[in-house]
């Protein structure tokens, strides 16, 4: 299955930078014209040719494997000779064809709620056993509109209205699972998925193990999280911290729509149990994507921007406040690497580990709470497995471990602003 | 391999040598019979309660009295084991209540499907399930129907769709709603056994569940298995009201007796033709556990051991269709007496076979975590020595 996946970061993600323009005065590289893909008219050509460069060009093997060393396993070697003939990117279009095509069809543009409807109106097309089920998907179309259109579409069936009974239909979707459906779960908001809880635990995590590997569970459970702009405590809720030991499961978090859509169909596709992290406030960015279609991996990590002086580890929104601080950092005269992890369970080790041993400095800037966060979890895997290559402790910048006020102001306090990103990294790199 | 006999099923393949040549030198017909249920059915909601009248075989109650001595000596085998500490943990004992098994399994296919909760050794059984594989699993050795990774209260058999085998209290009834939905979203003609007990009663999914399967009419059935017990808090202790098959309101229900096989049989056959037109029904099976809630319980703190023996001598489901079998005259008291001596000696060696069962490999512990798609090192304790690579 993994080799329908293709890889593809590089480009495409530097190609998302279309929302903001950093001047980088340094270490533009020219690539010769085959290497440029298409979507490149608006953005700056260095971001392209600088990720082109990137380690995880070595990487084309149909399944990788993880390895804090960052030697690959015999079989997939890393050499450069490899990497003319394959595609890193995610778009299909062939080398070859790239110059071709620059002018030609350079994709369609849409908003991240969009794409996600666009990933899941595909994967329904291709089989019908994807369903999607939760409150309000059908006739109302969707809380966030991700499903909207898609009831009057392929039924009532497939796309089920359910009543507010979270703790049974996550169980329905997984019982359903069980005999080979493959369930999307929508939860209004990440935080209504607590109720869940046990469902997603012992039944969804562990059937597959206790069963002895007779049943899969290959339901997506999919919805938006994180802090919204004063919604409350309750539905402010950061759910990957909590989610991240159950056994069996795997979580992502999409931040553009690029990756959203990309991430969505993987997790339809894949046989395991996804937990598909959105953000309530992510959902109006709006992105040029591929036309063709494109699935991406669900554990690999995207290269944001290649630096020198640090690696910022980051997920979600907290991205963008990176990329915000990043712009102030480079006017300063830094050079920061930022990586969004995508992946938070299982963490891309190859990617961040590459990085490590290039930069020696970490800072992990994520919207959970302090306490058994998804940074906590990073920090401790960073340190058992690449301790050596550290110059500096790894600094975590996490939300204050406070229920989140209604109040702008605080709020606004509770999570990681860009200004405290540019102090901390300041003081790091002293 | 030791298995049941089923009625659907050819039997004769299955039947030992001495017994087989004793039952065909009689009538061992399959010419239906009927036989009248001691206690009516109640219903709720439903205009027309199945009949007390039973249409059987005499193949069909022999099988059910081997059968059911099957399960008998196969619990108090395991009963043996855990005292001997060769099965640990929980193990919950279904002696008494396998009339509801073997009913059940009478009056559906092999493509219904099943689920239940814990007490799941003798319904695995029934549904396809060898006494080797359940010690072994029992036992956690590698041959046991989830490799010894699930234990007692996760038994499943995919292709003979039972699906388990859930340790937590009511979990398994919306996963039963899923399982009939799946089977309503692929327009198949069958339904889903969803089995609980009279403590799951009260759990809110349940009745989140129970909506959903009413206002998409799932083809789901609802089997409370009314033991009288939840653990150690009697029903009527732990339950405002105890008529768990009217518990559904606008849900049809029917109450049986739980430890007639009979019964059991006539209703989950009525019940099944409801639900595939009309949506989900609620069955109440009377019935009896004689062992405690599992064995850590001793089962008299709560209860007289007087009760228990009364329920032993008055209700006993095996004893019932002897009286029934000897009644009809389809078979001597000797060649019962046989077939229970060789339902022994079949539970024996199946024990016997699953204690020489190896232990997993130490390579199992990483295996059926995801399903074949990722490739990661895990790494020992000390994080320095690879240990093996996940799945």
């Amino acid at each position: 299955m993994a080799t329908l996946i293709m890889q593809g970061m590089g480009l495409a993600t530097g190609f998302s930078s279309a929302h903001y323009k950093i001047a980088h005065p340094g270490s533009c590289r020219t690539l010769p014209v085959k290497h440029v893909k298409q979507f490149t008219s608006n953005v700056s050509l260095f971001f392209v040719l600088s990720v082109y460069e990137s380690n995880f060009s070595e990487r084309r093997v149909s399944f990788f494997v993880i390895r804090s060393d960052g030697s690959l396993p015999s079989g997939l070697n890393g050499d450069k000779s490899r990497r003319g003939g394959l595609t890193t990117n995610a778009v299909s279009t062939k080398q070859e064809k790239a110059a071709a095509s620059t002018a030609s069809n350079p994709g369609h543009e849409l908003l991240l709620f969009e794409a996600l409807r666009e990933g899941l109106e595909e994967e329904m097309d291709r089989d019908p056993n994807v369903c999607v089920m939760g409150e309000d998907v059908g006739h109302y179309g969707g809380s966030y509109k991700v499903t909207k259109g898609l009831a009057s579409k392929y039924g009532d069936l497939r796309v089920l209205d359910t009543p507010i009974a979270e703790n049974s239909f996550t169980g329905m979707a997984i019982g359903a699972a069980m005999t080979g459906l493959r369930p999307i779960v929508e939860g209004m908001n990440m935080g209504f998925l607590l109720l869940a809880f046990n469902q997603i635990s012992n039944n969804c995590g562990m059937l597959h193990y206790t069963s002895g590997g007779q049943f899969k569970i290959p339901v997506v459970i999919r919805g938006p999280g994180g802090v919204g702009k004063q919604l409350g405590a309750e539905h402010s809720q950061r759910l990957e911290s909590y989610f991240q030991s159950i056994p069996g499961i795997q979580m992502v978090a999409c931040s553009t729509p690029y990756n959203a859509k990309g991430l969505m169909k993987a997790a339809i596709r894949s046989d395991n149990p996804v937990i598909l992290f959105e953000h309530v406030l992510l959902y109006n960015l709006k992105e040029r994507i591929p036309d063709e279609e494109y699935v991406l991996n669900l554990e690999e990590a995207e290269m944001v921007r290649k630096g020198e002086h640090a690696t910022i580890l980051t997920y979600s929104r907290m991205r963008y406040h990176v990329m915000q601080a990043a712009k102030t950092l480079v006017n300063k005269g830094y050079d920061p690497e930022v990586i969004d992890i995508r992946s938070l369970k299982p963490f891309d080790l190859h990617t961040i580990g590459n990085s490590v041993k290039k930069t020696h400095r970490v800072l992990i800037v994520e919207e959970c709470m302090r306490t058994g966060g998804i940074g906590a979890s990073l920090t401790a895997s960073i340190n058992e497995n690449f301790h050596d290559y550290l110059d500096a402790p790894i600094l975590c910048l996490s939300s204050q471990d406070v229920p989140t006020p209604y109040a702008g102001v605080l709020e606004e306090w509770t999570v990681v602003q860009p200004a405290q990103i540019v102090a901390a990294f300041e003081q790091f790199c002293r | 391999m030791a298995q049941l006999t089923n009625s659907r099923r050819a039997t004769t393949t299955l039947l030992k040598p001495i017994s087989a040549a004793l039952f065909s030198t009689r009538h061992l017909s399959t010419e239906t019979m009927t036989v009248e249920t001691s206690l009516p059915f109640i219903p709720h909601n439903i205009d027309h309660p199945p009949s007390q009248t039973v249409e059987t075989t005499p193949q069909e109650l022999l099988a059910f009295f081997r059968d059911m001595a099957v399960m008998r000596r196969m619990e108090i085998a395991a009963d043996t084991l855990y005292k001997s500490r060769l099965i640990r943990g929980f193990c919950h004992l279904y002696d008494g209540q396998e009339a509801v098994a073997v009913g059940m399994e009478a009056a559906t296919t092999r493509k219904d499907a099943i689920i239940t909760a814990y007490r799941d050794h003798c319904l695995y059984l029934t549904r396809g399930g060898t006494l080797f594989e359940a010690f072994s699993e029992l036992m956690g050795r590698k041959d046991g129907c989830s490799k010894g990774k699930g234990g007692s209260m996760h038994f499943y058999n995919k292709p003979e769709r039972f699906y388990g085998g859930h340790g937590i209290v009511g979990a398994q009834v919306p996963l039963g709603c899923g399982l009939a939905f799946a089977q309503k979203y692929s327009k198949e003609d069958n339904v889903t056994f969803v089995l609980y007990g009279d403590g799951a009663s009260n759990q809110g999914q349940l009745f989140e569940a129970l909506n959903m399967a009413a206002l998409w009419t799932l083809p789901a059935i609802l089997v409370c298995e009314n033991n009288k017990y939840g653990m150690g808090t009697a029903g009527w202790r732990a339950s405002k009201s105890s008529t768990y098959y009217k518990k559904g309101d606008y849900v049809p229900g029917l109450k049986v007796d739980g430890m007639d096989a009979l019964a059991v049989k006539q209703a989950c056959k009525f019940a099944k033709d409801h639900a595939l037109k009309n949506g989900p029904i609620i069955l109440e099976m009377d019935t009896y556990r004689y062992h405690g809630h599992s064995m850590s319980d001793p089962g008299s703190t709560y209860r007289t051991r007087d009760e228990i023996s009364g329920i032993r001598q008055e209700r006993d489901p095996i004893e019932r269709i002897r009286k029934v079998i000897l009644s009809h005259n389809l078979a001597t008291e000797k060649e019962l007496k046989d077939t229970e001596k060789e339902a022994r000696k079949e539970v024996d060696e199946a024990v016997a076979k699953a204690k020489d069962s190896p232990w997993p490999d130490p390579s199992e512990l990483f295996t059926n975590v995801y399903v074949k798609d990722l490739g990661l090192e895990v790494f020992g304790v000390d994080r320095k020595k690879i240990r093996t690579v996940l799945p």
